[in-house]
């Protein structure tokens, strides 16, 4: 079983690991390069000792995620897997710092404010629990009533654990599914013996998923892993015995891969935009040298219907939030037509929101995507066959992701899925619409470009804002926005669904959801502001927008929100904060262009601003607002 | 020492130069957890499991448990390989 087989083989890995060692000093970078390429678990853990020991605990100051502090709260030996999760967190650009339970005592640590566990203050805590602890007492003569029973002494001290931790820390939490490693004893009917602890388990994770939905717990499903993997690809019962490892060594970086992309996605640093190359990527041959009819895509050949099967996943993709965009070496006419006139093709026009067919290189290409989409380039995913092009993008264009692809195109889909790039924890209305929202742009940007002046096309586009208080309706958007928004944001402050459901209980604060609408379609919710009222000072403690709709006049019509509601709740001033980050510099003079004055501006880039509501005359604008 | 020894030595050399990070690490038969600082359990996990990956074989608890230095690690390595 090879772990990572998305990620490119890096023959040359001990030397680099060396060289970098003995060379120190900023490894960050370096590490993170690395990460990026096939290590085993011992190189795993020489690329960790490396950044422990020449990074220390002190990460770059520019990273665009916070540092996270993750706990790993188990019941058996979980240390190998440290390294592994820290590891594959640098693949993404986050650093995370570990903490262990002392063995067996992750209750009792979480239950003492004093113990060491409080004094780490976790952000992020995961439950691994094995499949020993959590089926102590089952056994084979038990009737399905005793089964049932201890079946809800698991879940109770699962939810115990959840509820100690969101008590003690309020932060994000992982649990990761249970292990089935018991050997059957009926067999295909095992489902019949209420005992057998194989069974107890399934119906344990089926519980788990259940409770993690209605207690906003995530999953770490490493028994879906075991599914697909195999269990021997996971799970060494002689080293069980040995070392109580219950995920066994050589899959910690799986493992960790599973953890640290459920961390990225939190963290808004999943991957949003699908790249996709066309000739012998999404169908057989070279459109330009075969034409139309002789390309191999559909049904009645083996190899056409694995093309099918690659377009058939990116639509799936495309249908829950997934980006699409062509990239490819051709005349554009040529690479089009397939999409437009092809019968067997399954992609069509409407589903490519960005599509660069010439002959530039596919870097430049994949730059201008990134820009047209206003997505970062680490948002990206590049799929295309041809070695060459994979090479060139990885060394031009680190932060794309370039997974390695199979010569065999019925196996791209797996590869796909399986290196987790598109990580979400759930699916918002907008992620549904998103595409349409990329169609529809481009429709806006014909009208802007037959517009002769700015002024006629935000006129023409008979703009609607409409604005409402947080409510549980839009929650989970909300805290999706809050999570994942990197570049207009102010203050990148991450909140969970705890915090936001405290703004909307805090009579002194505000929360606001912005939903744009135009005759081109709905937007979606595109802006979030928090305001927390102090005296006569009200301080807009967030204010995020989606990139899609700059240039819009969204802001001032905001600020004017902002303004009115601060006046009715007896502010008399407004104050806005800028807080840098590696990605939000398209924010720094925000406020000052809305004219706020400066007040204090730090060596580190942060700065406050205010803006006094008695002098305040609001810019008209074309957008028409209503609360809603 | 044989050809194959030799191999397998070399091989061995470089899997405790990468689970203890010293890339100047010296092995002999003579060798044992006692004379290397740091060599705990969960090293001795890391130096089967990367034995096993390498050499294509499985090595089972009993043969595990009678290792006393690196010469039996070879010698165990040597047999399963030919096998």
């Amino acid at each position: 079983m090879q772990h990572l087989r998305w990620l490119p083989p890096a023959a040359d890995a001990r030397a680099r690991l060396s060289a970098l060692d003995r060379a120190g000093g900023e490894v960050w970078k370096q590490a993170v390069a690395l990460a990026g390429t096939r290590l085993d678990f011992v190189a795993t853990n020489r690329l960790d000792a490396i950044v422990q020991r020449h990074q220390g605990a002190v990460p770059p100051a520019d990273l665009a995620a916070p540092p996270v502090r993750l706990a790993v709260l188990g019941s058996a030996t979980l240390t190998h897997l440290h390294a592994p999760i820290r590891v594959a967190a640098l693949r993404r650009g986050i650093s995370v710092t570990t903490y262990e339970n002392d063995y067996g005592q992750y209750l009792q640590e979480l239950l003492d404010p004093r113990s060491a566990l409080h004094e780490f203050r976790p952000n992020a805590i995961l439950f691994s629990f094995d499949a020993r602890s959590l089926t102590q007492g089952v056994h084979a003569a038990l009737d399905a009533e005793a089964a049932a029973a201890a079946l809800q002494a698991a879940e109770a001290l699962i939810l115990q654990c959840w509820q100690a931790a969101r008590d003690g820390f309020g932060c994000p939490l992982m649990q990761q599914t249970v292990l089935d490693s018991f050997p059957a004893l009926l067999g295909n009917n095992e489902h019949r013996l209420p005992g057998s602890r194989s069974w107890f388990v399934h119906e344990l994770n089926a519980s788990l998923r259940r409770l993690a939905d209605r207690h906003g717990v995530d999953l770490v499903a490493l028994d879906q892993a075991a599914a697909r993997d195999g269990l021997d690809a996971w799970h060494d019962p002689a080293l069980w015995h040995r070392s109580k490892q219950e995920v066994s060594p050589a899959a910690g970086p799986a493992y960790g891969d599973l953890v640290a992309r459920l961390i990225a996605a939190r963290a808004g640093r999943s991957y949003k935009c699908l790249v996709l190359d066309l000739d012998n990527t999404l169908w057989g041959g070279v459109v330009g040298d075969d034409g139309l009819e002789g390309i191999v895509i559909g049904q009645g050949s083996p190899l056409g219907e694995g093309f099918v099967a690659v377009q058939e996943y990116a639509r799936e993709l495309a249908r829950r939030g997934v980006i699409l965009a062509v990239c490819s070496k051709n005349d554009e006419a040529n690479a089009r037509e397939p999409f437009e006139k092809h019968p067997d093709m399954v992609l069509r026009p409407a589903d490519i929101a960005c599509f660069r067919a010439n002959w530039d290189d596919k870097a430049a290409n994949i730059r201008a995507i990134a820009a047209e989409l206003n997505i970062g380039l680490d948002a990206l995913v590049f799929l295309d066959d041809n070695p060459f092009e994979r090479n060139l993008i990885r060394e031009q264009l680190p932060m794309v992701a370039v997974p390695e692809v199979p010569d065999e195109p019925a196996l791209v889909p797996a590869i796909l899925a399986d290196a987790g790039y598109f990580e979400s924890l759930r699916l918002t209305e907008d992620d549904r619409l998103r595409t349409a929202q990329y169609q529809e742009n481009r429709a806006r940007e014909q009208l802007r470009a037959s517009s002769s002046d700015i002024e006629g096309y935000l006129r023409g586009l008979d703009m609607k804002l409409i604005w409402k208080r947080f409510d549980p309706v839009g929650q989970q958007r909300i805290v999706q926005l809050i999570n994942k928004t990197n570049q207009f944001n102010l203050t990148t402050r991450r909140y969970t669904d705890e915090d936001v459901a405290a703004i909307m209980a805090d009579p002194d604060a505000f929360g606001l959801q912005l939903r744009l609408l135009d005759r081109f379609g709905d937007n979606g919710i595109i802006g979030i502001v928090i305001g927390r009222k102090n005296d006569d000072l009200l301080h807009i403690d967030t204010w995020l927008m989606s990139c899609r709709v700059l240039g819009r006049q969204v802001e001032p019509a905001t600020l004017t929100l902002i303004a009115d509601l601060s006046r009715e709740m007896g502010a008399t001033r407004l104050r806005g904060e800028y807080i840098p980050t590696k990605k939000n510099g398209m924010v720094r003079d925000h406020y000052v262009k809305l004219g706020f004055s400066l007040i204090a501006s730090e060596p580190d880039g942060r700065s406050l601003a205010e803006l006094d509501l008695a002098g305040f005359v609001p810019t008209p604008t074309f957008i028409q607002m209503t609360e809603g | 020492m044989t050809a194959d020894q030799a191999g397998i030595y070399s091989a061995l050399t470089e899997i405790f130069r990468e689970v203890f990070m010293n890339d100047d690490m010296q092995i002999s038969p003579t060798l044992t957890a006692k004379d290397v600082p740091g060599w705990d359990s969960f090293k001795q996990i890391e130096i089967m499991v990367s034995v096993e990956e390498r050499f294509g074989i499985k090595l089972n608890t009993r043969e595990i448990d009678s290792m006393k230095c690196v010469g039996d690690l070879a010698a165990v390595i040597a047999a399963k390989a030919a096998a």
